[in-house]
């Protein structure tokens, strides 16, 4: 059977299986499924927060919290109907997350998983002890859902409204994932790279932090009104930290991880709290001791979870991401051959007492390609990095067709129309080459997220996939269309990195060393692919150690020693010039 | 408030504080050599309080298996490492420290426990059961993964606590425990009586943050540990061996959180999971010296517990609220500083 039948059926299997669940599970079985369902649901916001994006959530319990206090408050002082309730707990959910994420998403890695213990605690906290939210006792009486003519009332009842929930939000981070927002999200690892293609990092971490608050929001919701009762313990960490533990167990950056992994550890948790208290002889919540080893064996040993070994089980899916046909996305015309686009002016760059760049200056026209040479250490990278907007200038000036370009972030210049490529390639290495190639589009496209859990964007995601296939065929690598980035030579990933910067729709190019690695005849279709650029208008910027390659295929040559200018010209008359034969060989008077 | 009391909470916040900043050293310690924040140091505190609190009863505490049943793991995990590698050299020093080490103490405990010895000999069982933890659980969580980044260590550090939280509660039942204060002396300090258990508790932990500062300073196995902390890939190049160095961080750590403990115990009943939270506030004192620094780390411990103290005072029930809140603005201030365009992010 072909592969994508075979895991429809699987799909279609476990839907059956759910639905039919009522019909034949206990009234036990049905109400640990409705806490499988309840605990996906936060689960899922993990995976996207904390598995895709690498942002790490001490705190999701406190979400829950926040959202099953807000409803059970309304509903039962103000006597508000639960559907109200609902939008009041999202908002509520919402205003928390947006002001918690404001601090501490700009704290990076292990810092601010511990500033989300730190807000996680707190929260808890602020349930237990502040008057009017009950106390440790709780809220009791939260009214049942209903809906005209149908109440939900008995834990059957339940099961389909939490699992269309679950589902509907698992449907939703799918989509999001397989979007150009969802690429964005998953360049968040790579802040660097996410922001010198047009990805506001600081934005996006909010909004995952915010959607991830909001489906921990639901689930709060969900859980007041099918428990109609609310108290401060299962808003703990202790909580959270089971939220973490599922999405490790499940496989942290699997969607279907967030179910299998709160499968796994809901029924592993109720299995043990009904053996270990006969087995130690005596009552208290002793399976954290078996959760605690379990996660630490599993990261000795199996860190990537549940989901990854399942899905090799399956047969791979064997269809090409790249989209037969699609309307072309529209490209900005290049400026007349021959004017002047960039211009470098006195370019300073200080770290601490050293001038790395120190009042360098040149002009790049439209149709040519600059080189820029010089020894190792003379500054080529960081001049890279002061055009590109990645390295503050300590003075001078950069003008892109005679607008000031420093001061600028890295995001605005791409959009301006100068993509590059980095010398130490910055790529996803488990997505494949076109969606790689396609997060260089992004700038090209407007949908959003919420667009994207809708699927609403299919047209435009067809057209930047249809893109970014173009211009991974355009440099070459059409059969590893779709085989993962990390799978390539170093020499391929460079040019996925130029075919990248291609698909950023960019007048002006900048290659850092894009022929290290290469082989010769790679080197000569790199050297045809760069002069059909130029013919067609594009400027290119190059700053390669392959002297032969670049005396070959540049117009004009710029040498830099100790960040100045040493020398500038046609590659024949600097190959020639003095100064630039001493940079490179030492001077020819000190030997004996 | 006035002066008076406003005095007591300064001193009951000084106390407090002077054992945060414990905690806090060894934290920062255990996470300069081995990049491993121990948010389970807590449990040695627990374990060190709880421990005492079982021999002033005249029993032998559940440290005892804890001790014999972790010890026995870390040795077969060192066997089994031995046999795939069949490089035998190690394990007599494994057998020594996760066998026959544990086997005394117990054997000690065994017999010492039932004839009630004075205090001094309690408080040095209570404290001996518990250090040998501290190698032995960085031999089984911790070792296996030096090479992982901040953030799994963090993750398996979680979960380490999670752990140990579950013993704590199997070895020494959910109830409290608070041991009798270790003297009756009292001292006026102008306005203020002193209680001899607070000035022990200053004292004590001033003379081992001291000890703390001569053993980095003046001892070959301090300097081991501090080139360890600066430079992992140098200290190994040098011939110290980095899992030695995190035995020793680890072990300091355990001595660090049971001498806590048994401090603590007179002045506070202690739960099974009491010592988390207390570890967790000598933790904002850490993040306070950005995790690098001995003395901006302990005056920041010193500054939580005066913090806590007054908060206590004001709003008795939210006093965890705002120590823990107080832990986001430091860290925001100390990400700020330290944050660079880019750097990138673990994987």
């Amino acid at each position: 059977m072909n592969a994508v039948l075979l895991r429809r059926a699987v799909l279609g299997l476990f839907l059956l299986a759910l639905a039919l669940a009522p019909a034949f599970g206990g009234d036990f079985t049905i109400t640990l499924l409705n806490y499988i369902g309840l605990y996906s649901l936060v689960a899922l916001g993990l995976v996207l927060l904390t598995g895709v994006a690498g942002l790490t959530s001490f705190g999701q319990a406190a979400f829950v919290g926040v959202g099953a206090y807000t409803t059970a408050i309304l509903t039962t002082r103000f006597g508000i109907s639960p559907w109200l309730g609902l939008p009041a707990a999202l908002a509520a959910t919402a205003v928390v997350a947006l002001i918690l994420g404001w601090l501490t998403l700009r704290l990076s890695g292990h810092y601010l998983a511990l500033g989300t213990i730190a807000w996680g605690i707190s929260l808890s906290y602020v349930f237990g002890n502040v008057q009017g939210l009950g106390g440790f006792n709780g809220i009791p009486e939260v009214p049942s859902l209903s809906i005209p003519g149908y109440k939900f009332e008995t834990t059957r009842q339940y099961f389909y409204l939490i699992w269309l929930v679950t589902l509907l939000a698992l449907a939703s981070i799918v989509g999001l994932l397989d979007s150009r927002p969802g690429r964005a999200i998953r360049a968040l690892r790579n802040p660097v790279m996410a922001e010198s293609f047009g990805i506001d990092t600081a934005r996006l971490k909010i909004w995952v932090f915010l959607y991830a608050a909001l489906l921990a929001g639901v689930a709060g919701w969900l859980h007041a009104h099918y428990l109609r009762f609310v108290n401060p313990g299962p808003f703990g960490l202790g909580y959270s930290l089971e939220y973490l533990f599922m999405i490790v167990v499940g496989g942290a950056g699997h969607v279907w991880g967030a179910i299998a992994g709160a499968a796994l550890i809901t029924g592993l948790k109720t299995w043990l709290q009904g053996i270990l208290p006969k087995l130690l002889g005596s009552s208290g919540q002793f399976e954290t001791i078996v959760f605690g080893i379990l996660i630490v064996l599993l990261l000795q040993y199996a860190s990537d979870g549940l989901m990854p070994w399942l899905d090799r089980l399956l047969p791979r899916r064997k269809v090409s991401r790249a989209p037969a046909e699609a309307k072309a996305l529209g490209q900005a015309a290049f400026p007349a051959r021959g004017s002047v686009i960039l211009e470098v002016e006195d370019a300073q760059k200080a770290f601490g007492g050293l001038m790395a760049v120190n009042g360098l200056g040149f002009q790049i026209k439209a149709g040519e390609i600059l080189g820029l040479i010089g020894p190792n250490g003379a500054g080529k990278s960081t001049m890279f990095n002061l055009i590109t907007g990645l390295l503050p200038m300590s003075g001078g000036q950069v003008r892109f067709q005679g607008e000031r370009l420093d001061g600028l972030p890295a995001r605005a210049i791409v959009g301006r129309g100068i993509a590059r490529t980095f010398q130490h390639v910055h790529l996803r290495p488990a997505m494949s080459v076109i969606e790689n190639v396609a997060i260089g589009a992004t700038r090209r496209g407007r949908k959003g997220m919420v667009s994207a859990a809708l699927r609403l964007e299919r047209a435009e995601e067809r057209q930047i996939l249809f893109e970014a296939a173009r211009q991974v065929r355009r440099v070459g690598l059409a059969e590893h269309m779709d085989d993962a980035v990390g799978s390539l030579a170093l020499g391929q990933q460079r040019i996925v990195e130029i075919a990248r910067a291609l698909a950023a729709d960019p007048v002006l190019l900048l290659l850092d060393e894009p022929a290290a690695g290469l082989r010769h005849q790679e080197k000569q279709a790199l050297a045809a692919l760069l002069r059909g650029l130029r013919d067609q208008g594009m400027a290119i910027l190059l700053v390669e150690h392959d002297i032969a390659f670049v005396m070959g295929l540049v117009d004009r040559l710029v040498v830099m020693d100790f960040g100045e200018k040493i020398a500038e010209g046609p590659p024949e008359r600097v190959r020639r010039d003095p100064k630039v034969i001493e940079a490179y060989l030492g001077s020819a008077g000190t030997g004996p | 408030m006035n002066f008076d009391i406003a005095l007591l909470l300064i001193q009951d916040g000084i106390v407090n504080g002077a054992l945060y900043a414990l905690l806090a050293l060894a934290l920062l310690l255990v996470f300069a050599v081995s990049r491993v924040m121990f948010v389970a140091q807590g449990e040695f505190v627990t374990f060190g309080a709880l421990s005492l609190a079982v021999l002033q009863q005249g029993s032998m505490p559940g440290t005892v298996w804890l001790l014999l049943i972790l010890g026995g793991l870390a040795f077969l995990a060192d066997l089994a490492v031995a046999w795939k590698t069949k490089r035998w050299e190690g394990l007599r020093g494994s057998a020594l420290l996760n066998l026959a080490l544990p086997i005394l103490l117990g054997g000690l405990a065994y017999w010492l426990a039932p004839l009630k010895p004075p205090l001094a000999v309690q408080v040095i069982l209570a404290v001996a059961l518990v250090v040998p933890l501290g190698p032995i659980v960085y031999r089984l969580a911790f070792q296996p993964l030096a090479n992982a980044s901040v953030l799994v260590l963090l993750f398996v550090a979680v979960a380490v606590h999670y752990a140990l939280l579950g013993l704590g509660l199997l070895f020494f039942g959910a109830e409290g425990w608070r041991t009798p204060a270790f003297t009756s002396f009292r001292v006026s300090v102008g306005p203020m009586l002193v209680s001899g258990q607070s000035l022990l508790v200053i004292g004590s932990s001033a003379v081992l943050i001291l000890l703390l500062t001569l053993f980095f300073n003046r001892t070959l196995w301090g300097k081991a540990l501090r080139a360890t902390a600066v430079n992992r890939v140098g200290a190994r190049l040098v011939g110290i061996r980095t899992e030695a160095a995190g035995r020793l961080a680890f072990a300091l750590t355990a001595l660090f959180g049971a001498l806590s403990g048994v401090l603590i115990s007179p002045i506070t009943t202690i739960y099974y999971d009491t010592g988390f939270l207390i570890a967790l506030k000598g933790f904002v004192g850490t993040a306070i010296g950005a995790m690098v620094s001995y003395p901006i780390a302990a005056l920041g411990a010193l500054f939580v517990g005066l913090l806590e103290s007054f908060a206590s005072f004001e709003a008795s029930a939210l006093k965890e609220v705002i120590v823990f809140s107080l832990l986001i603005p430091v860290l925001l201030w100390r990400s700020l500083k330290t944050h660079h365009v880019g750097e990138e992010e673990e994987e």
